[in-house]
C-alpha cells in the first residue's frame, strides 16, 4: 500500500477527472467492474452546484494521436450527486475522489462544505479550469486567483484538496507554488489544452461550444515537461496525467516526480486500461528492485 | 426498470478475423470473439484493428470505431461486423484479412424490443444501417420483409445480407427508384397495424420517425452517433431528445422514436470526413 494525502491506496494508478464514468460502466459490465476495478482511487467527473446539460454535440473529433472534446461539464448538480450518484459510487472496491467546480469563490466554498460532511468521499480535487464569474479571470490561470480560492475553501475541511492545474496558463509552476503556500494537499495536472477543429465541408468550428481540450498522446511530451517543472517548485503531492497508454508512459511521469499518475484518454480505448498499466508497472519496478 | 441488456466482459479483448467477403460496397468481417457473449439484436462493439491502428490518412484513427453487430450466429463465437470504408478508421478494418486481429469491447447499448400488442415487425434500412436488422431478422423475426434504401446498384449488394428484402435506390439502378421512406409510406398505407424498427442515415430515420408519428405507428430506430468509448465515458455521444441530452451508448442504440422530436444529424459535413466515427 502507498500513502497519499493520508490516504493508503493499493497503487499508483488512478482516474482522470471526466474519462470513466464508475455508475455507467457498471451498467455496461455489470459487477465485473467491481471485482476487477482498474483504478487505485476513483476521480468522478466534475460536479457543479447547479445541474448542467453540457455542451451541444458534436462534442468529439479525432486528431493525430488523440481527440478534442467539449463535453462541457454535464452533471446532476450537488443534490442530485448526494442523492443518486454518491451512494452508488460508495460501493465501489476504492477511495472516492469528488472533483468540484464553482464559477465564484462561493459556489465552491458551498461544495466543499457539502462533501466535507460525507464519510463517503476521502479526498476533493478542484477544477479551477474556469472563470471566476466575480473576477472574470480564469482561477487556476491566475497565482493570485488560485490563492484567494483556497484561503478561501481550506479552512473548510479536513479533507486532502487537490488542485487540478490547467496547462492552459501562462507560468504553470507560478500557480502550483501559489496553491501550495494558500494550503492544497496536492496538485494534479495536466488537465486538457485548449485547442479547436474545423469542419471541412463548411470551414466553420465543428464542435458545438466552438473550442474543446485536447487529450491522449498528443499531450504527453507537454504533460511530461509541466510535471517535471511542477515537481520542482513544490514539495506537495502531484498526480501526473497526460497521454499515458503503456506501463513505461506511467513510470516516466513518476520519474518526474509524479506520485501518482492518472489514466485518462486511454480508457476511452480500453476500459481495463488503468490495470494494465498498474499491473505493467509493478512488474518493471519489481524488476527493478 | 430492468435493464435487460447483455453485458459486455470488462476489457479489451482480441479476436481473430476468420473471413471476410465483400457485397458490393460493402466488405463483412467475420471475428471469432471466444471471449464474449452472445450480443442482442441492435447492441454493437467498439472495433480496431490490433495492428496499424493510427498512422493512416492524418496520423489516424486513434479512437476505436462503433458498430452494430450484423449477424451472431447461435451456437457458434462468431460475430459478423458491416464495414463501409468511409474515412481512415472504417478503412483500416475494410482491409483486414482473414487471420489479422481485431481489437474489440462490447457488447453495449439496449437493442430492439418485441413489437407492442399484436403489431407485425416492419424493418427499414438505409445503406450501411442495414447492419441491425440482420441479427434481428435471425432472431426475432425470420418473415418480416425488409424495406432497404440505397445510394447505388454497388451499395445496393448489401440487400443480399437480408432475406426477401424490397429495395430503392436513389439513382434507380435496382428496385424503386426514389426514397425508401417511399416504400415505407405506401406500406403503412397498405397496412398500418405494424411496428417499425429503422436503422440508416439522419435524414432516412427522420423521413421514417415523421412517417409513423404522423400515422401513429410505434418505431424503434437505432441511431448513429460519433463516440470515444462505446460505455458512457466519454459522453461524446448524446443526441438530443424531448427529455435532454442522453448517452446514445448506454441509453441507445436503439431509442423508441416517442422520445425525438426530430432525428438530428450528427454530422454537419458530408459522408467521409466526420472525426470520430469513420
Amino acid at each position: 500500500m502507498l500513502d497519499f494525502c493520508g490516504i493508503a491506496l493499493e497503487h499508483p494508478i488512478i482516474n482522470g477527472s471526466g474519462t470513466f464514468d464508475a455508475i455507467a460502466a457498471r451498467r455496461a459490465f455489470g459487477d465485473a467492474l467491481l471485482e476487477s476495478f482498474p483504478f487505485a482511487a476513483f476521480v468522478t467527473k466534475t460536479v457543479t452546484v447547479a445541474p448542467r446539460e453540457g455542451n451541444p454535440p458534436p462534442r468529439l473529433w479525432e486528431v493525430a494521436g488523440g481527440l478534442i472534446n467539449s463535453i462541457g461539464l454535464p452533471n446532476k448538480g450537488l443534490h442530485g450527486f448526494l442523492a443518486e450518484d454518491l451512494p452508488e459510487l460508495a460501493e465501489l472496491p476504492v477511495p472516492l475522489i469528488v472533483n468540484v467546480m464553482g464559477f465564484s469563490r462561493d459556489e465552491v466554498a458551498e461544495l466543499v462544505d457539502a462533501f466535507t460532511e460525507r464519510d463517503e468521499v476521502a479526498a476533493l480535487e478542484l477544477n479551477v479550469s474556469c472563470p471566476n464569474v466575480e473576477t472574470g479571470l480564469v482561477m487556476g490561470a491566475d497565482p493570485g486567483e488560485v490563492a484567494a480560492l483556497l484561503e478561501r475553501v481550506t479552512p473548510l475541511t479536513g479533507k486532502p484538496l487537490i488542485v487540478k492545474l490547467t496547462p492552459n496558463a501562462g507560468d504553470v509552476p507560478a500557480v502550483a507554488r501559489a496553491a501550495e503556500a494558500a494550503g492544497a494537499s496536492a496538485l494534479s495536472l495536466i488537465n486538457t489544452l485548449r485547442g479547436m477543429a474545423l469542419d471541412p465541408g463548411t470551414g466553420q468550428p465543428w464542435l458545438g461550444a466552438t473550442t474543446g481540450g485536447v487529450s491522449g498522446p498528443a499531450v504527453r511530451a507537454i504533460a511530461l515537461a509541466q510535471v517535471y517543472a511542477v515537481a520542482r517548485a513544490v514539495e506537495i503531492p502531484i498526480v501526473g496525467m497526460g497521454g499515458v497508454q503503456t506501463p513505461t508512459d506511467a513510470l516516466n511521469l513518476l520519474r518526474a516526480g509524479a506520485d501518482l499518475v492518472a489514466v485518462g484518454t486511454e480508457s476511452f480505448r480500453d476500459p481495463a486500461a488503468g490495470r494494465r498499466v498498474a499491473e505493467g508497472l509493478g512488474t518493471i519496478v519489481a524488476n527493478r528492485t | 426498470m430492468t435493464d435487460e441488456r447483455t453485458l459486455a466482459p470488462f476489457g479489451r479483448r482480441a479476436a481473430a478475423v476468420t473471413w471476410r467477403a465483400r457485397y458490393g460496397a460493402y466488405v463483412v468481417l467475420g471475428c471469432a470473439d471466444t471471449g464474449g457473449p452472445r450480443p442482442q439484436a441492435g447492441q454493437f462493439y467498439m472495433l480496431s484493428a490490433a495492428e496499424r491502428w493510427g498512422g493512416g490518412e492524418g496520423e489516424r484513427p486513434f479512437l476505436p470505431r462503433a458498430f452494430s453487430v450484423l449477424r451472431a450466429p447461435a451456437g457458434s463465437p462468431e460475430l459478423e461486423f458491416l464495414v463501409e470504408d468511409v474515412g481512415p478508421g472504417t478503412k483500416r478494418l475494410a482491409e483486414l484479412r482473414e487471420g489479422d486481429e481485431v481489437l474489440l469491447t462490447g457488447p453495449f447499448g439496449v437493442g430492439f424490443t418485441p413489437p407492442r400488442e399484436t403489431r407485425r415487425p416492419l424493418l427499414v434500412g438505409g445503406g450501411v444501417g442495414i447492419a441491425p436488422l440482420a441479427i434481428l431478422q435471425d432472431q426475432l423475426f425470420p418473415n418480416a420483409v425488409p424495406l432497404l434504401g440505397f445510394r447505388d446498384g454497388a451499395h445496393a449488394a448489401g440487400a443480399e445480407l437480408l432475406i426477401g428484402a424490397r429495395i430503392a435506390t436513389d439513382d434507380g439502378s435496382a428496385g424503386h427508384h426514389g426514397l425508401v421512406s417511399e416504400l415505407l409510406e405506401a406500406e403503412l398505407a397498405r397496412d398500418s397495424d405494424v411496428e417499425v424498427y429503422a436503422c440508416g442515415p439522419p435524414a432516412m430515420l427522420e423521413a421514417v420517425r415523421r412517417e409513423c408519428e404522423r400515422r401513429g405507428v410505434p418505431a424503434q430506430l437505432a441511431l448513429e452517433s460519433g463516440m470515444a468509448c462505446g460505455f458512457g465515458a466519454c459522453f461524446g455521444c448524446v443526441v438530443a431528445t424531448r427529455g435532454g441530452y442522453l448517452r446514445l451508448c448506454l441509453e441507445g442504440p436503439v431509442i423508441d422514436a416517442n422520445q425525438l422530436a426530430e432525428v438530428s444529424a450528427p454530422e454537419k459535413q458530408p459522408a467521409g470526413a466526420t472525426p470520430a466515427n469513420r
